[in-house]
C-alpha cells in the first residue's frame, strides 16, 4: 500500500501548556538532571532565569500535546503497529521557565516513501506569551511494510 | 571538550519517565505487552535516551541549559532498563561561534542513538 501524501501541509490547532515548577522537577529527576536551576527558584534567578528553568528536553512535555493529535489524525493515516520513532531534532530559542504559557502548533511537513518504508515528518513550533519562539521540533516517524 | 556520560536506568525508570513525559505507550511500561508484540522486554523511551545526550552535551559545555541551541538524533535499535548507557561525543567543528558536537549513545554494544549532532553556544548566558 503506497503512502497517502494528501495530508502534507496540514496544520493542527494550537495547544497550550502552562509550565509548572513541580512538573519541571518531576521531569528533571526522571532524566537524571542535577543542576539546581531546574529545582530551586533562587538558584534559577541567580543564573538569570525569571523562575525555575526547564531542561531543554522538557520541550517534549509541552509540545507532545500538539504532536500527538497530528500522529493520530485519520488524514495522516499512520499505521501505529508498524511505526518507530526514527529521528528527532529540536532547535531552541528563548528559555522556558515555570509560569510560562507555551503554545504549540504542529504541521505535517512531509510524507514520503523509500525502500518500502513510509517517512512521516511533523514539525512543531512552540512560542511563549511574548510571541518568542522557544523551540522548533522535527519529529520523524518511520513505518515499515509500506509496499 | 569531550562528551561522556554513563547512566543505568533502573527497572522502574520507564514508569517514572512515562509519568514525567506523558508517554504511556505500553511497549515502555508493560513487559507482557512488549513480549506480545515481539520485543524481548519493555524498552526505553527514545526521547529519554535523547535527554541523556542533551544532558551530556550541556554538562560538557559547562552546564548552562541555554548553551544548547540544537540537537538532532537518529534512533536505532532499542534501549532497555537495567543496562548501562554510555553517551560519547567530540567536537566536530566550530562555526559562527558555535561548537558542533558529534555524539552517540551505546548500550551493550548496540548504538541506540546514532549520528547525534549537538550545537552549543558557549560563553553566553542569555
Amino acid at each position: 500500500m503506497p503512502v497517502n501524501t494528501e495530508a502534507i501541509g496540514k496544520a493542527f490547532p494550537p495547544f497550550e501548556y502552562e509550565v509548572g515548577k513541580e512538573k519541571i522537577g518531576e521531569y528533571a529527576r526522571a532524566v537524571g538532571e542535577e543542576n539546581p536551576v531546574y529545582f530551586n527558584r533562587e538558584a534559577a534567578r541567580e543564573a538569570g532565569f525569571h523562575d525555575v528553568a526547564a531542561p531543554p528536553m522538557f520541550a517534549v512535555v509541552y509540545s507532545s500535546g500538539s504532536v500527538a493529535p497530528a500522529l493520530f489524525d485519520p488524514d495522516v493515516g499512520l499505521n501505529f503497529a508498524m511505526m518507530v520513532h526514527g529521528g528527532q531534532e529540536f532547535v531552541w530559542g528563548e528559555p522556558v521557565c515555570s509560569g510560562d504559557v507555551i503554545s504549540t502548533v504542529t504541521t505535517v511537513q512531509d510524507i514520503s516513501e523509500k525502500g518500502g518504508m513510509g517517512f512521516y515528518v511533523f514539525e512543531s513550533v512552540s512560542t511563549n506569551r511574548n510571541g518568542q519562539e522557544v523551540v522548533r521540533g522535527t519529529w520523524t516517524n518511520i513505518v515499515r511494510g509500506m509496499s | 571538550m569531550n562528551v561522556e556520560l554513563k547512566v543505568t536506568p533502573d527497572k522502574y525508570l520507564p514508569h517514572r519517565y512515562a509519568g514525567a513525559s506523558g508517554d504511556f505507550n505500553p511497549i515502555h511500561i508493560d513487559v507482557d505487552f512488549a513480549k506480545q508484540v515481539g520485543l524481548p522486554s519493555n524498552i526505553l523511551h527514545g526521547l529519554y535516551t535523547m535527554a541523556q545526550v542533551a544532558r551530556a552535551s550541556v554538562n560538557a559545555g559547562g552546564g548552562d541549559p541555554r548553551s544548547l541551541r540544537r540537537l538532532s538524533v537518529q534512533f536505532r535499535g532499542m534501549g532497555f532498563p537495567d543496562q548501562e548507557i554510555t553517551v560519547t561525543g567530540s567536537v566536530k567543528e566550530e562555526r559562527d561561534g558555535r561548537v558542533v558536537v558529534a555524539a552517540e549513545a551505546e548500550q551493550g554494544g548496540n548504538r541506540i542513538i546514532r549520528n547525534a549532532e549537538a550545537e552549543l553556544e558557549l560563553g553566553s548566558s542569555s
